[in-house]
């Protein structure tokens, strides 16, 4: 089978192309270590206030002076619904869902997760500018979605 | 040849597809033009109107219903036409017959509000066991339909041994090869969601479901893609005179898309938790092989477009160009596809791209990416390539060709609005899958406010212009004289098919291939969540 010449170049761009973008990933992935969430921890739902430290959700201050900030995600709510953190801290987010599948988003940050009923997401974000933050459910969970929201005010 | 009578059989089974195609997009434009003012809130919705159950509507119409019925229809046609032979046209009817029940089912159980769980059914929302039931049977028709192809197939080999099948037959078939494989995971996880919704079982794990979900739900997106592509290298060259680029590269073209479609679901899954990073690597990897098909097709269209040109004794860029057909809606339809098309692979690349879906995980800038895409390219080839062969199914010249050609531009126009709006909005952090995106005037969710209404004036461009596709297949049926010839034919490659080496006309071994591949791709994150399954949840209506 002939294969014309200007197509051989065009492949051997493309796939080169394509290999350029794959080691930046790699680059980012391994170097950097920037990785998308991918908690494996689990939790049960239905014990989610025996379970600490899902019982009490929230701010902690660690003695490195980051912090972890636990939420539980249910219809149509998050727990905590306001947060308050000071500027230029970074944050450990950890959240899980009491029932179906919820999102967990804060535009203009790296927070961008999903919580799913049994396991513990996670991802971290320093907040280098101060201001008031939306946290959205970004998944459809039911007939209130469009309400499930909270605030983090960061100042 | 067949007869007359004969034809006029088989174009009727084409006809009840591509027509049933026709309402579902029709349906789904009307709700997705609500979508699009509710979401810029410029309509203060009536207290009856259930923004979610609409949107339902809307994905399942379009994406699954839409979609599906136009290459089930597309694919009966072009085996039919190419394959002449005596044949009983029981299976073709069957396999739409049980579509259109599946179909129905469905969509009763969403508009009586008892399946409320968008076209992608995330459990543990718990829709009615008769909704789960309606898409399994849309499914099990297709699976009708693809037998009724490969039947031809063994047929055309039995009779012609040795001899190549006809190309645009291979594309059909490699489509369907493409398409059980890919569907084998959304029946798995019916077999699970079915017994718990009855109740039978108590639980179901969440993230299980999901896997199978997009096991399936990437390759849906491919069996789109195959569906325009079939008409990109077969149909739109004899709109300009042209040939197929190559025979060889085109089964090529198909059966990379056969074996790369389906192990890549796990792209959709990077946000989740309960899949380590390394599977979720695995897939941005094969992710980006199967764009490779992609690229060949790309050359080859403008390859064909420029030898074309050649022949006519023109040259150069510009000369190409304008040699074009673009007064005619079926070309101009699928190269406004085309430009698109470019577009939405830019966007694709940034959401196949590991940790830079961080950006734009459900986002509304997904909601822009996927209509630049199948509600772009797809869809606009699909309307092209039915301006194209309803006359050739009904010998009635097409209603109002100008018309067709006013529908095609709209919707470009219209599609470049909508997407550029929302693909903006979503960086801006603006959420997909969400009545209302105000936020009780939160600062945040200002800044992305007038590109919703942008958005939405887009979607009204939209609409206008499938109410005018429809406005012209309905005429074209009520058109009296029979001017129209039915005969058909398909685009010839430029290099003769006898060149092309015999690995590339095989069909069924590489189905078995993909399997593997796709096995292959599963088995580490399907064997880390089954060691450590956790939670079963027993279902909500949260709706
Ligand atoms: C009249 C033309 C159309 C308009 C105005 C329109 C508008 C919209 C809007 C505003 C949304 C997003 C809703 C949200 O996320 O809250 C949406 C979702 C969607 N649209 Fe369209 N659309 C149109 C045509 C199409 C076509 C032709 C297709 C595919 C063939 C399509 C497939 C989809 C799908 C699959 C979804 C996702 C549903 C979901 O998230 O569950 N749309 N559409
Ligand atoms: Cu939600
Ligand atoms: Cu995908």
């Amino acid at each position: 089978m002939h294969i014309h010449r200007y197509e051989r170049w065009w492949m051997t761009f493309g796939i080169a192309m394509l290999v350029v973008f794959l080691l930046m990933i790699g680059f980012a992935a391994f170097a950097d270590n920037i990785n998308p969430p991918s908690g494996l921890q689990q939790v049960d739902p239905q014990k989610l206030s025996q379970t600490p430290p899902f019982d009490k959700p929230g701010l902690r201050k660690l003695p490195n002076g980051t912090y972890e900030a636990y939420y539980v995600a249910e219809v149509f709510n998050f727990i905590p619904a306001t947060l308050s953190v000071p500027v230029g801290s970074k944050v450990t987010f950890y959240v899980t869902s009491a029932d179906v599948v919820h999102g967990f988003f804060i535009p203009r940050t790296d927070i961008n997760m999903m919580a799913i009923p049994g396991w513990v997401n996670t991802q971290s974000h320093t907040f280098t500018r101060s201001g008031d933050y939306l946290l959205i459910c970004h998944e459809y969970c039911g007939i209130g979605h469009q309400n499930m929201f909270a605030r983090i005010a960061v100042h | 040849m067949v007869s007359d009578l004969q034809l006029r059989r088989e174009n009727r089974v084409v006809i009840a597809h591509i027509y049933t195609a026709t309402a579902a997009i029709a349906l789904g434009a009307i709700f997705g033009v609500f979508q699009g003012f509710a979401r810029a809130d410029t309509i203060v919705a009536p207290s009856w109107f259930d923004y979610y159950r609409i949107l339902t509507m809307h994905g399942v119409l379009m994406a699954l219903v839409f979609t599906t019925f136009f290459i089930t229809g597309l694919s009966l046609f072009v085996t039919y036409r190419s394959i002449p032979r005596e044949r009983r046209l029981a299976v073709g009817w069957f396999g739409w017959g049980l579509m259109l029940v599946g179909t129905a089912l469905a969509a009763v159980t969403i508009i009586s509000g008892n399946a409320t769980v968008l076209y992608t059914f995330y459990a543990p929302m718990k829709a009615s066991p008769w909704f789960y039931i309606g898409a399994t049977l849309l499914v099990l028709g297709t699976w009708v339909v693809a037998f009724e192809i490969f039947e031809n197939i063994n047929y055309f080999r039995k009779n012609n041994p040795g001899a190549p099948i006809p190309l645009v037959v291979f594309c059909a078939g490699a489509t369907f090869v493409m398409w059980i494989v890919a569907t084998l995971g959304v029946v798995a996880e019916m077999c699970l969601l079915i017994p718990w919704a009855f109740g039978w079982t108590h639980g179901i794990n969440v993230l299980l479901t999901r896997m199978f979900f997009w096991y399936f739900g990437h390759p849906l997106v491919y069996f789109w893609i195959m569906g325009a592509y079939i008409i990109w290298y077969n149909i739109i060259p004899t709109r300009y005179g042209g040939n197929v680029f190559s025979d060889g590269l085109t089964r090529l073209a198909f059966i990379m898309l056969i074996l790369l479609s389906t192990p890549v679901g796990i792209h959709h899954e990077f946000m989740e938790p309960g899949i380590s990073t390394t599977w979720k690597m695995l897939h941005t990897l094969t992710t980006y092989g199967v764009a490779i098909p992609s690229f060949i097709t790309a050359f080859a269209i403008f390859a064909s477009f420029e030898l074309a040109a050649i022949a006519r004794g023109r040259r150069g860029f510009i000369a190409t160009v304008r040699g074009l057909p673009w007064n005619d809606p079926t070309f101009s339809s699928a190269a406004l596809g085309m430009i698109l098309f470019i577009l939405g692979g830019f966007g694709g690349l940034v959401n196949a791209s590991y940790s830079m879906d961080t950006v734009i995980h459900n986002t509304v800038w997904i909601v822009g990416h996927f209509h630049v895409t199948v509600g772009g390219p797809v869809a606009l080839t699909f309307l092209g390539a039915a301006y194209w062969m309803i006359p050739r199914l009904t010998g009635r010249a097409l209603w109002k060709p100008h018309v067709a050609l006013f529908q095609t531009r709209m919707w470009f126009f219209g599609m470049l609005i909508m997407s550029f709006s929302m693909h903006y909005a979503g960086l801006l952090g603006a959420p997909r899958r969400t009545a209302e995106v105000g936020y009780l005037g939160a600062t945040t969710a200002n800044v992305w406010q007038p590109y919703m209404l942008l958005a939405a004036a887009g979607g009204f461009f939209l609409f206008v212009s499938i109410l005018t596709f429809v406005a012209v297949a309905l005429g074209t049926l009520f058109q009296n004289a029979k001017t129209e010839s039915m005969d058909v034919a398909f685009a010839t490659p430029a290099q003769p098919a006898t060149e092309t080496p015999l690995m590339l006309q095989r069909l069924y071994r590489w189905g078995v291939v993909a399997l593997a591949l796709a096995i292959l791709a599963y088995a580490g994150p399907l064997g880390e969540l089954l060691r450590n399954p956790g939670y079963l949840a027993p279902g909500m209506r949260t709706w």
